[in-house]
């Protein structure tokens, strides 16, 4: 881990319906070059709506963030290009089902980055193999289970390069006996220095790669720390009701 | 047997002498010519409505939130595409044919141009809310999925939504071309001899209605089975990927 900020949340709010639901209230918080981030909190405590944000998949109401120093919040920059550098995997894969797996990872990088075919494939199947997956390159999503989709899903997003990913709650659709083949697979990543936000109920691996986590409740964040005292000691008592709910 | 040889006589008279079948022949190629030309002018408003609609919808949100003129520009089309959509889909489409040969294009007397217009547009109007139907049923996840790697809109929507969109309304869309085929038989209240037009000329003529009838019912039978079949082999080509 470095010193480098890579990005710079201030003052983020997000409402809905007229402002009456406050699904983001005024977040601030940094995520420096390396860092593992792990987001917890209740379901509608505003967590997936911060890391949606962080690639303006919501637009915020108010506040800023700033990307390698940008400012993406201006309308004056192009998301594209720094979308480009951040990586998502969903909860739900969203794989392109109209492509085969080497064409879901190979499509972006060779339209967007001018990749040759001849490069975006191999740095594809390399990815692929990383993951164990070499052999069902030239198969379609829906002949792969969930823990593959979700697999498939990160490489993906691997093969634009980007300088941090973003996870969505990765293993909340899978089911319970593929759940540990994607978080290998994020672990891995993890250990390689990829810069890391997750949003996840996966406990477990918060406390085993995470470098820091972060509680939120009602579109706050409540407390924020390693991921020993996080767990060891938590001071906040919401965010001690939750974890004797969880744990 | 005696019915058979006056059968095959009545088809002699009606279809031989005068080389009366050439009108038949002429008339089917008049519908062939509107139908293709005007299911080229529906697809291409099709497109063009349903990006229109579906964007507004997809990003009027955030097009406010981030301001600009965009936004405005997008609501004025989009009011403009429903306009047209009421119209079209609320009124007869011989009268709109009529109000295009003896109102709009009255100077004109090439009927099969104002055919093709005509029927063009009214087409275009149930096209484009097809292609709407469909952009909309594309889970909104592909969406966020293509846009997340760095596609811009148009790109997403390009590579990602449409093809997928395609797959899912082909059945719908056979079913509007099929209708459009068969609508195109009113063209006659314009002054076009289409196929309808030359088998009721013919039969005017001859004063036999049965033969003459029920070859132009045949001919349109099979162009719509020629049709589905076709739409059939496209469809499992694309079905590929569900395998």
């Amino acid at each position: 881990m470095t010193d480098k900020v890579l990005i710079k949340v201030e003052n983020l709010k997000k409402h809905y319906t007229g402002g009456s639901v406050k699904a983001l209230d005024g977040i601030n918080c940094e995520i420096k070059k390396g860092e593992v981030v792990v987001i917890v909190g209740p379901s509608g405590s505003g967590k997936s709506t911060l890391l949606r944000s962080l690639n303006l998949l919501e637009i915020p109401t108010s506040g800023k963030i700033y990307f390698d120093g940008t400012d993406i919040t201006d309308k004056k920059t192009n998301i594209n290009t720094h979308r480009q550098r951040m990586g998502m995997v969903f909860q739900h894969f969203n794989l392109f089902p109209n492509m085969n797996v080497l064409k879901n990872m190979t499509k972006a990088p060779m339209t967007l980055l001018k990749k040759s075919k001849e490069d975006a494939e191999k740095q594809a199947l390399e990815l692929l193999d990383r993951v164990g997956l070499k052999d069902r390159a030239d198969a379609y999503p829906s002949q792969l289970s969930g823990g593959q989709k979700q697999r498939v899903a990160i490489v993906r997003a691997l093969c634009m390069e980007p300088e941090v990913m973003l996870f969505d709650e990765p293993t909340s659709a899978l089911d319970p006996e593929m759940v540990g083949e994607v978080l290998d697979v994020m672990k891995s990543l993890a250990r390689e220095g990829m810069t890391m936000v997750v949003v996840t109920h996966e406990m477990g691996f918060a406390r085993e790669v995470a470098t820091r986590v972060i509680f939120m409740d009602e579109g706050k964040i409540i407390e924020e720390n390693t991921p020993e005292e996080f767990f060891a000691n938590p001071k906040n008592p919401r965010l001690k009701d939750f974890l004797s709910k969880v744990l | 047997m005696e019915w058979l040889t006056e059968l095959i006589a009545d088809i002699q008279f009606v279809f031989f002498e005068k080389d009366r079948y050439m009108q038949l022949v002429n008339g089917l190629l008049n519908t062939l010519k509107i139908t293709a030309g005007a299911l080229v002018i529906g697809v291409v408003i099709g497109i063009l409505i349903a990006a229109i609609r579906t964007s507004f919808d997809k990003n009027k949100e955030s097009m406010k939130l981030r301001g600009g003129v965009g936004y405005y520009i997008l609501a004025i089309l989009n009011g403009i595409c429903k306009v047209y959509l009421t119209i079209v889909r609320g009124t007869p489409v011989v009268v709109q044919l009529m109000i295009a040969y003896f109102v709009i294009f009255a100077s004109s007397d090439d009927g099969v141009m104002v055919g093709i217009i005509a029927f063009g547009f009214n087409s275009g109007a149930y096209v484009a809310e097809i292609f709407r139907a469909g952009i909309m049923s594309i889970d909104h996840g592909q969406f966020e999925a293509g846009r997340s790697l760095g596609f811009n809109y148009f790109q997403t929507m390009r590579f990602i939504v449409i093809p997928q969109m395609f797959k899912a309304v082909l059945p719908t869309l056979c079913n509007e071309f099929i209708a459009l085929l068969k609508e195109t038989s009113v063209a006659g209240y314009v002054g076009v001899i289409d196929l309808t037009k030359a088998g009721n000329v013919i039969a005017g003529r001859t004063f036999i209605y049965f033969i003459p009838l029920i070859t132009v019912a045949l001919i349109y039978l099979v162009m719509v089975m020629i049709l589905s079949w076709l739409v059939g082999i496209l469809e499992r080509r694309l079905r590929k990927s569900d395998r």
